[in-house]
């Protein structure tokens, strides 16, 4: 069997920006940055009091009582943005595709608010014992795989994590899956809930947490801001979508991933660079063809300049006429979601020729010197896209879309 | 077995499974009231904190209804001094 063409038909959405793929996609297109005070933590022992959290979210609103807690909040999350990209795709479930159907998300850390919440009953109460559930509601593939129970999946369902980078592992190997003809569907993404003071003072630690706002490429930002939530892309193949008359947002049209082997938190120019080049090799995507990146962005010192240089080195002269932009601006940095989410600002990008900003902008870093579309969204019909994720681990992971134009 | 112990027995089965507390009787299996080996974990949880016990996974394996738990929990608050 040849290579299948992959298509996005469906997308689900639950972040800082809205509960929804709509309000996502409305807060994007007007350059509207979720970032605001933490509200889950005590932030007064805390050098940062900012983040990008779902609001106003009552679990009870989505699931019954006694599902709810069967499921750490991260993984309600999953399940909540896969109902909503599998209706949006409008699925109709076969035996034959529930036999076949995938399953693959990304999460850095998994049911840590769950974990947490032990570590305090145990060493600051001093209580005996653990809630019951604190290993299936901790453990990573706890969204994942209640996904494949929700529709009764039975191909390959799992998890992958690779920090900031899992999404983007599990778009572009759940893409590869449905390519290759392992699965006629899947459900991919990812999820995230790291607001918990055990993960919150990690960061701080680590001194890389913006203390007022995320400015990916200008000359004042101060580092990044965490973020929560998940997002879901339903991939199947063009022919099936075709076949049943479905919407297609945009074709998955490559993928590409490397490892620096440089540092453990230090990025570096030639890993991105080469996993940028190895997405357009993978999808036979001439560089030129490609109208805007979603950059991983992060807003911190070391992130920026170095992937502007990565860009410039894989793109050359056509760096110059290509639109970047960091959408960690406005839903902040949701670590193992960070591909899922961006995926959908992508897919979405792509399907109304509408390109999202980098907000928060303020003067641009001499060291960043592309077009960051700062602050407004454009308008601007890109004809393939890539979105960026580089993790700490100095893992690289690029997928590359291309806009649905009708063949 | 105290109609006390009964009632706490059951008031922990009925709010943490959320099942009306007039539906769970002594003789009522965790079949009949649906639970699955998951919810009876979350149960014997609730239980050892409402007692203030530590239950022995051993003492747990055969536990198939809601009166054997109450029997279970009835010596194991004996043996701790019949503090509860």
């Amino acid at each position: 069997m040849g290579l299948r063409r992959v298509v996005v038909t469906g997308l689900g959405v639950i972040s800082a920006l809205g509960r929804d793929r709509a309000a996502f996609w409305d807060a994007l297109r007007e350059g509207r940055s979720g970032i605001g005070p933490i509200e889950a933590v005590d932030c007064s022992q805390l050098r940062f009091r900012n983040g990008a959290e779902v609001r106003g979210y009552n679990p009870d609103d989505y699931l019954d009582p006694k599902e709810s807690g069967f499921l750490d909040r991260f993984a309600q999350f999953s399940l909540i943005a896969a109902r909503e990209a599998v209706a949006d795709a409008g699925i109709e479930w076969t035996p034959e595709l529930r036999e076949s159907a995938a399953v693959v998300t990304g999460s850095c850390v998994g049911g840590q608010c769950t974990q947490d919440q032990g570590f305090v009953d145990l060493y600051l109460e001093r209580r005996p014992r653990v809630h019951p559930l604190t290993i299936p509601r901790t453990m990573a593939n706890a969204g994942a795989s209640r996904i494949s129970l929700e529709y009764g999946l039975h191909g390959p369902v799992y998890t992958i994590s690779t920090a900031c980078s899992s999404s983007n592992h599990a778009i572009g190997q759940a893409f590869w899956l449905v390519r290759q003809g392992i699965s006629d569907l899947a459900i991919t993404g990812g999820s995230e809930a790291p607001f918990s003071m055990g993960l919150l003072k990690a960061w701080e630690a680590l001194r890389v947490v913006s203390p007022d706002t995320c400015r990916p490429f200008c000359r004042d930002r101060r580092g990044m801001i965490l973020g929560e939530g998940a997002a879901m892309l339903v991939l199947e193949t063009l022919e099936a979508a075709l076949a049943r008359g479905a919407r297609i947002y945009a074709e998955v049209a490559g993928f590409g991933m490397s490892s620096d082997a440089h540092h453990i938190t230090q990025p570096s120019v030639e890993g991105p660079a080469r996993a940028m080049r190895m997405a357009l090799a993978d999808g036979g995507i001439a560089p030129e063809a490609v109208g805007y990146i979603n950059a991983h962005g992060t807003g911190t010192p070391a992130n920026d300049p170095t992937e502007t240089r990565a860009i410039r080195e894989v793109f050359g002269k056509h760096a110059e006429r290509l639109a970047v932009s960091s959408t960690k601006s406005m839903h902040g940095h949701a670590l193992g979601a960070a591909g899922g989410l961006e995926a959908a600002a992508t897919v979405l990008a792509l399907h109304h020729g509408v390109l999202p900003p980098t907000a928060n902008f303020t003067e641009p870093d001499p060291e960043c010197d592309l077009d960051y579309v700062p602050n407004a969204a454009r308008p601007a019909q890109a004809e393939y896209a890539l979105s960026n994720s580089f993790a700490f681990g100095g893992l690289n992971a690029v997928v590359a879309f291309r806009r649905w134009n009708g063949a | 077995m105290s109609n006390d112990l009964t009632d706490r027995v059951i008031s922990v089965i009925a709010k943490t499974q959320r099942i009306p507390k007039e539906k769970i009787t002594p003789e009522s299996t965790f079949e009949e009231l649906g639970l699955d080996s998951l919810d009876s974990v979350n149960i014997l949880f609730a239980l050892e904190e409402e007692f203030q016990i530590s239950i022995p996974d051993e003492d747990t394996r055969e536990i198939r209804s809601v009166g054997q738990m109450i029997e279970g929990i009835g010596k194991l608050v004996a043996a701790s001094g019949g503090a509860s």
